[in-house]
C-alpha cells in the first residue's frame, strides 16, 4: 500500500502551503522591511526549490546531473550578475 | 496621405544612399526576375522555405553570412575611406556615424552569428551521429527569424534611416531626445526578433547535444567543436535573454514614452550599459569559442595528431564559459564606478586569458612532432596563432583599469578587437568553410588561390590593424569621422585604408576561387579529401537527407572516430538498414516570421493597427501549430539502400 501514496508528493504539498503562510505573516504582521524582505527571499528560494524537486520531478531521471548542474550555473550566474550590478551601480559609485 | 510617406523618407540623404536604393531595387528585381524566369518558385519553396533539414538550414545560414560579410565589409571599406586624408569630405558626420553603427551591428549579428550558427546546423548532427537537430521545424522559426530580423535591419538605410547611436546604442544617446530618426528603432526591434532566433537556436542544440549523440558518445568522447558548440549555446541561453530584456525596456522607452534609461524620473541611462554589456561580453565568447573549436578540427587533421590536452581544452572552454559573465565592467571602466569595482572586473578580465592560454598551448603542443601538411584551412590556424595572441595581449593591456583611461574610446581598442574577432572568428570560419566546402558541395576550393588568400589577407589585416595601435595611444579617437592635418594621423590612417583595401582584395579571391573552383574542380573526390579525424567525414559525400545510414556506433571510439576506424579498424556501422524516422517540412516557420516582419516593422513606425495585425498573425500561426498532429514520415529500408548503392556507382561520392 505504502508505494502506491504518495507520501514525498503530500509532504512537499503542505511544506510548501507552511511556506506560502510564512510568506504571508510579512503582509499580516508589523516587521521591519528589512526583516521581511529576507522572510521573502528565503521563503521564495526554498519554495522554488521544493516546487523543483518534488513537483517538476528535476532528480528522479537519469539526467539528474545536468538538470541540477545547469541549475546551479544559471543561479551562479544571476548572483554574479545583479551583485556585480548593484556593486558597480548602487555601493560603489 | 502625404505625412503618411513622409515618416519613411530618409532624413539625411546622399548620392550614397541613393545609389545603393537604387542597387537595392534594381538587384531585387532582378532576383525575383531570374526566379521567375527560370521557373525556380516551387524549387525555392519545397526545397529551401519550407525545409527543416539542418544541412539546407546550415547552407541559408551560410548564404546570409557571406551575403552580410559584403555589405559589412562595403561600410568598413567607406570607414575607412573617409579616414584616409585628412579633413575629408566622402561622407558628413551623421552619415559616418549611420555606416559605423551598422558595420558594428552587421558585423557582429548579422556575419559572424549566422556564420557560426551554420556550423552548429551543419556539424553538430553529422559529429554526433544524429538524423536530424532535436526540434527541427523550431530551427527552422530559428532560421526565419533571424533572417527576417537582419532583412529588417537592412531595410532601414533606404526606409526611414538607418541607427546612429553606434553598435553599442548607449543611452541617453540612443534616446529619442538625441536620436530622433526611427534609426534606433530599427536597431531595438531588429535585434530582438533575431535575437529570439538565436535563443531557439540555443536551446535547440543543447537539447541535440545533450539526447541525441550516438550510442556509446559518452560527453568526453564528443569532437572538439561539438563541445564548443555546447558551450557557446550554454552561454547564448544564459546570456541573450539579457539583450531581450534589455531591449524590450528600450523599445519602451523609445517608444511607450517609459522611463528606464532616461537622466531623470527615476531612470538611470547606465543601466543601458551595464544590461548591455552583460549580454555583449558572452557574446564575444559565444563567438570565439565555436571558432576555437573549429581551429581544434582543422590543427588535428592537418598536423596528423590528435588533439594534445582534449580534457584541459574542455575544462578551459567552461572556465571562459563562467568567467565570461564575471568581466563586462571592463567595458566602461571610465564610467565612474569606484577603484574596488574597477580592480574586481581588471582581475577577472585577466583571469581569463589563462584558460585561453591554455588552449593556446594546447595547440602548439599539438602542432610539435606533427607531421604538418600546409593546406588553406591549416594556413589560417597558423597565421591564427601568433595574430590572436597579440590581439589577447593587448586585450590583456586594456584589462588593466587604470590604464583603460588612456586606451578607453580611441583607435587603440579597435585596433584590439579587430585583432580578435578577424584572426579569430574570421579566419575561422573561413578556414572552416574551406575545410568543409567538399563535404557541402562535393568539390574542393582551389588551394593555390585559397593560401594567396589567405596571405594577402594577413598583410592587409597587419597594414590596416597596427597603425591603429599607434594612433590609438597617440590619442585618435573611435568614432571620429575627420581629423586635421595638424595631428599627424594622416599616413597612418592612410597606410590603414590601403589595408583595408587588401583585405577587400582577399575576398574578393575567396569569391573567385569559388567560382573558379566550381567551374574547374574534380567531381570525382572521395568523401574524405582531407584525409580527415571527425564522425563527420564517416558519410557519404554529399551528405544524404538522413546522414547515416546506420546510426553508428561509439562504444570503441574515440573523438576521433572515423580515423579510429580507418587506422584501427574499429567498426562503426554495426547491424543492418532499418526504416528511417524524418520530420515532415513545413511553411510555417516562414509565414510566423513574415507576421513578425510586419509587426516589426509597423512598430519602428508606430504604426499600431499594422502591429496589432501581425502579433495576431503570430499568435494564430502558434495556435496552428499547437492543433496540427504531425509525425513525421520513414524512408523504408529498400529506399536508404537504393541511396546508398547510388554512391557505391561512381558520380557523386
Amino acid at each position: 500500500m505504502a508505494k502506491f501514496f504518495p507520501l514525498g508528493q503530500v509532504m512537499g504539498f503542505i511544506f510548501s502551503l507552511v511556506l506560502t503562510g510564512i510568506a504571508m505573516l510579512v503582509y499580516f504582521t508589523d516587521m521591519s522591511f528589512t526583516t521581511g524582505m529576507i522572510v521573502l527571499l528565503v521563503t521564495a528560494f526554498i519554495q522554488a526549490g521544493l516546487q523543483f524537486i518534488v513537483f517538476m520531478h528535476a532528480g528522479e531521471t537519469e539526467d539528474k546531473w545536468s538538470i541540477y548542474s545547469n541549475i546551479f550555473y544559471g543561479l551562479g550566474l544571476v548572483i554574479m550578475t545583479v551583485l556585480g550590478t548593484l556593486l558597480i551601480l548602487l555601493w560603489d559609485m | 496621405m502625404k505625412e503618411f510617406f513622409a515618416q519613411f523618407a530618409i532624413p539625411h540623404p546622399s548620392l550614397l544612399i541613393y545609389i545603393a536604393m537604387a542597387s537595392m531595387i534594381i538587384g531585387g528585381i532582378a532576383l525575383v526576375a531570374i526566379v521567375t524566369y527560370f521557373k525556380l518558385w516551387g524549387y525555392l519553396w519545397r526545397e529551401w522555405i519550407t525545409t527543416v533539414d539542418h544541412k539546407k538550414i546550415g547552407i541559408m545560414y551560410l548564404l546570409t553570412a557571406l551575403l552580410m560579410l559584403f555589405r559589412g565589409g562595403v561600410d568598413a571599406m567607406m570607414l575607412r575611406m573617409q579616414l584616409a586624408v585628412p579633413d575629408n569630405s566622402f561622407l558628413d558626420a551623421q552619415h559616418y556615424n549611420e555606416v559605423f553603427t551598422t558595420h558594428g551591428v552587421v558585423m557582429i549579428l548579422f556575419m559572424a552569428m549566422p556564420f557560426i550558427t551554420f556550423f552548429f546546423n551543419y556539424l553538430v548532427p553529422l559529429q554526433i551521429g544524429a538524423r536530424d537537430v532535436a526540434f527541427p521545424r523550431l530551427n527552422a522559426i530559428s532560421f526565419w527569424l533571424f533572417f527576417m530580423g537582419m532583412g529588417l535591419f537592412n531595410l532601414s538605410f533606404v526606409i526611414g534611416g538607418s541607427p546612429d547611436a553606434g553598435w553599442t546604442s548607449y543611452f541617453p544617446l540612443a534616446s529619442n531626445e538625441f536620436s530622433t530618426s526611427v534609426g534606433t528603432n530599427y536597431y531595438m526591434i531588429s535585434l530582438q526578433i533575431a535575437g529570439l532566433g538565436t535563443l531557439i537556436t540555443g536551446i535547440n542544440f543543447i537539447t541535440t547535444i545533450m539526447k541525441m549523440r550516438a550510442p556509446g558518445m559518452t560527453l568526453f568522447k564528443m569532437p572538439m567543436f561539438t563541445w564548443s558548440a555546447l558551450i557557446a549555446n550554454l552561454i547564448i541561453v544564459f546570456a541573450f535573454p539579457v539583450l531581450t530584456v534589455a531591449l524590450a525596456m528600450g523599445t519602451l522607452d523609445r517608444l511607450f514614452g517609459t522611463q528606464f534609461f532616461t537622466m531623470d524620473n527615476g531612470g538611470m541611462d547606465m543601466l543601458w550599459a551595464n544590461l548591455f554589456w552583460v549580454w555583449g561580453h558572452p557574446e564575444v565568447y559565444i563567438l570565439i569559442l565555436p571558432a576555437f573549436g573549429l581551429f581544434s578540427e582543422i590543427i588535428t587533421t592537418f598536423a596528423r595528431r590528435n588533439l594534445y590536452g582534449y580534457n584541459s581544452m574542455v575544462w578551459s572552454m567552461l572556465m571562459i564559459s563562467v568567467f565570461s559573465f564575471a568581466v563586462w565592467t571592463h567595458h566602461f571602466f571610465t564610467m565612474g564606478q569606484g577603484a574596488l569595482t574597477n580592480s574586481i572586473f581588471s582581475i577577472t578580465t585577466m583571469a581569463i586569458a589563462i584558460p585561453t592560454g591554455v588552449k593556446i598551448f594546447n595547440w602548439i603542443l599539438t602542432l610539435y612532432k606533427g607531421k604538418i601538411v600546409i593546406t588553406t584551412p591549416m594556413l589560417y590556424a597558423l597565421h591564427f596563432l601568433p595574430l590572436f595572441t597579440l590581439g589577447g595581449v593587448t586585450g590583456v593591456m586594456l584589462a588593466m583599469s587604470a590604464a583603460d583611461y588612456q586606451y578607453h574610446n580611441t583607435m587603440f581598442l579597435v585596433a584590439h578587437f579587430h585583432n580578435v574577432i578577424i584572426p579569430g572568428v574570421v579566419y575561422a570560419m573561413l578556414g572552416g568553410l574551406t575545410f568543409y566546402w567538399p563535404k557541402m558541395f562535393g568539390f574542393m576550393l582551389n588551394e593555390k588561390i585559397g593560401k594567396a588568400t589567405v596571405w594577402v589577407m594577413s598583410t592587409g589585416f597587419l597594414l590596416a590593424f597596427m597603425p591603429m595601435y599607434i594612433t590609438g595611444l597617440d590619442g585618435q579617437a573611435r568614432r571620429m569621422y575627420t581629423y586635421s592635418e595638424s595631428t599627424g594621423f594622416s599616413l597612418l590612417n592612410m597606410v590603414s585604408f590601403i589595408g583595408a583595401g587588401l583585405m577587400t582584395v582577399s575576398f574578393l579571391m575567396l569569391v573567385w576561387n569559388i567560382w573558379y573552383s566550381f567551374k574547374n574542380s574534380s567531381r570525382d573526390i572521395s568523401s574524405d579529401p582531407w584525409d580527415a579525424r571527425g564522425l563527420e567525414w564517416a558519410t557519404h559525400t554529399p551528405v544524404p537527407v538522413y546522414n547515416f545510414a546506420i546510426v553508428p556506433n561509439l562504444e570503441k571510439g574515440s573523438p576521433e572516430a572515423f580515423w579510429d576506424a580507418k587506422k584501427n579498424g574499429v567498426e562503426l556501422f554495426k547491424g543492418k538498414i532499418e526504416d528511417i524516422h524524418m520530420p515532415n517540412n513545413s511553411g510555417q516557420p516562414f509565414i510566423m516570421s513574415i507576421f513578425f516582419f510586419i509587426a516589426g516593422f509597423a512598430m519602428v513606425f508606430s504604426m499600431w493597427p499594422m502591429a496589432i495585425f501581425g502579433l495576431i498573425g503570430v499568435l494564430a500561426t502558434m495556435a496552428v501549430r499547437s492543433l496540427e498532429d504531425d509525425h513525421g514520415y520513414h524512408i523504408h529500408a529498400h529506399e536508404v539502400e537504393e541511396t546508398e548503392k547510388s554512391y557505391d556507382k561512381g558520380g557523386a561520392k
